[in-house]
């Protein structure tokens, strides 16, 4: 019987080493895998490369890692303001960024996990970030050629979860992690419930089983329950 | 007399027309979905994944895993769509979206524009900016017409990183809405007290005035209580 379950992160994050390249899925905090960053943080791996949407949201996960000194290099489309602990260290020479357009990323993420030696993209022609890229021009158009982005580790965050690896995902959960999925050697998801095989229609499943190596049913990170202090909602 | 940022956002909102699909980026745009006809069926889109954002939820509405691109908690409108971010940008890069409604720091006059990364800014982050503005079938800026310093925005040329070459529609500022066309800036509106030689004169590439040129009509408030203009003194 295939059983992917695992009963910690502790043990999901187990075999993670120095210099492993890691891809965390999630947008803001939503659909961020909290609970494996943290126990990756417990782990000790450092000299990390991060691949991830933003730089973290606060001093906990993501930021904490940053802050603990663990990574040496972040692929990342926006690590706003709130990344404060990436901010103060990459500003101080100790991690590299490297910045590349939100869309460029999913689609190198996408090129890792489906086979592509990379594709070419008009966004980013004619900016600084298009610097020593080749280019083409197709149909009258200019375009860059990028590069596939695959990962050592991927972390996943989805609602529902099975002993298949099948996940479905609620609300704006799906981002990054969907795409993600696919392009990682050993994919980890946790979820915020396990149900019995089945349980997820064959129609709602959003990222099939085959691309997942380990689950694990956790209670959300508190930090990403916590409402805005204030009255407004956003 | 000149527009307030609701007023810019007012204004944009008059041109978007039912059935359009819009992407609002952070800053003045994010305001038009204020202003929108709610006799109008316009999808907005989240670059994280909706098609159909809706109004703030009331603190006891908020559902965690709903958020904007801007991080904010959000509901869903009638007919919404979720998906990834693959989805998203396909939306946003394969040409799907009918509008970008962007801030930007300068706007030149071949359609190049600057909105993502400010000069001598330490750690810089993009996000979609680039894949909208190379993607959306019209992007449309709104910014204000000079700088806090009363530098110009609308130049012959771009000093600020660009986000995209020849890529801008119209631009609304606080004083004007102005067309790029392939002969450049092409002014179509002004502000009551203003005339295109004023305009002119806090525009660094040059004007040239449309036959059909008029003046704004702006309501004073806005029915949520906002002012729309004000007295530029």
């Amino acid at each position: 019987m295939i059983d992917k379950k695992l009963s910690s992160c502790r043990e999901a994050v187990a075999p993670i080493a120095d210099g492993a390249t890691i891809m965390l899925g999630g947008f803001g905090n939503a659909g961020m895998p909290g609970q494996l960053i943290e126990a990756l943080r417990e782990q000790g791996a450092g000299n990390l490369t991060i691949i991830s949407n933003g730089g973290g949201t606060g001093p906990y996960a993501l930021g904490a890692l940053f802050g603990d000194g663990r990574v040496k290099k972040l692929i990342a489309s926006f690590p706003s303001p709130s990344a404060a602990q990436f901010r103060e260290r990459h500003m101080r020479g100790e991690i590299e960024l490297e910045l590349v357009p939100q869309g460029t990323l999913v689609e190198r993420i996408r090129a890792g996990g489906t086979g592509l030696g990379g594709f070419y993209t008009p966004t980013g022609v004619g900016t600084e970030l298009a610097a020593g890229k080749e280019t083409r021009v197709i149909n009258g158009r200019e375009y860059l050629f990028e590069l596939p982005l695959q990962a050592d580790f991927v972390f996943l965050k989805a609602h529902l979860g099975d002993r298949f690896g099948n996940l479905m995902y609620r609300g704006t959960m799906r981002n990054f992690n969907m795409v993600m999925a696919s392009a990682g050697g050993t994919v980890l998801a946790e979820v915020d419930q396990m149900v019995e095989a089945g349980e997820i229609l064959p129609e709602q499943v959003h990222t099939p089983g085959i691309f997942v190596d380990h689950l694990v049913q956790v209670e959300r990170h508190p930090k990403l329950l916590e409402l805005p202090k204030e009255g407004g909602a956003s | 007399m000149i527009l307030t940022r609701d007023g810019i956002a007012w204004r944009i909102a008059c041109d978007l027309d039912e059935g359009s699909y819009v992407n609002l980026g952070v800053g003045i745009p994010v305001l038009v979905s204020n202003y929108l006809d709610p006799g109008k069926e316009i999808f907005l889109h989240s670059e994280n994944g909706i098609l159909g954002v809706g109004p703030s939820p009331k603190r006891e509405e908020i559902d965690l895993d709903l958020i904007t691109a801007g991080k904010g908690f959000c509901t869903l409108a009638l007919g919404a769509s979720i998906f990834d971010q693959q989805v998203s940008f396909t939306m946003m890069r394969g040409g799907h979206l009918t509008h970008a409604i962007l801030g930007a720091i300068e706007v030149a006059e071949n359609g190049d524009f600057a909105n993502w990364r400010v000069p001598g800014e330490a750690v810089p982050g993009v996000g979609g900016a680039m894949d909208l503005a190379v993607g959306a079938a019209n992007i449309f800026v709104a910014m204000s017409h000079v700088t806090n310093k009363g530098k110009p925005k609308l130049v012959r040329t771009c000093s600020a990183p660009l986000t995209a070459r020849g890529c801008v529609k119209r631009i609304y500022t606080d004083l004007a809405v102005i067309d790029v066309t392939p002969s450049g800036f092409l002014l179509r509106e002004v502000m009551p007290g203003h005339d295109p030689a004023s305009i002119q004169a806090m525009t660094d590439a040059e004007l040239t005035v449309a036959a059909d040129c008029r003046e704004m009509v702006v309501p004073e408030i806005a029915a949520n209580g906002k002012a729309l203009r004000r007295s530029s003194t």
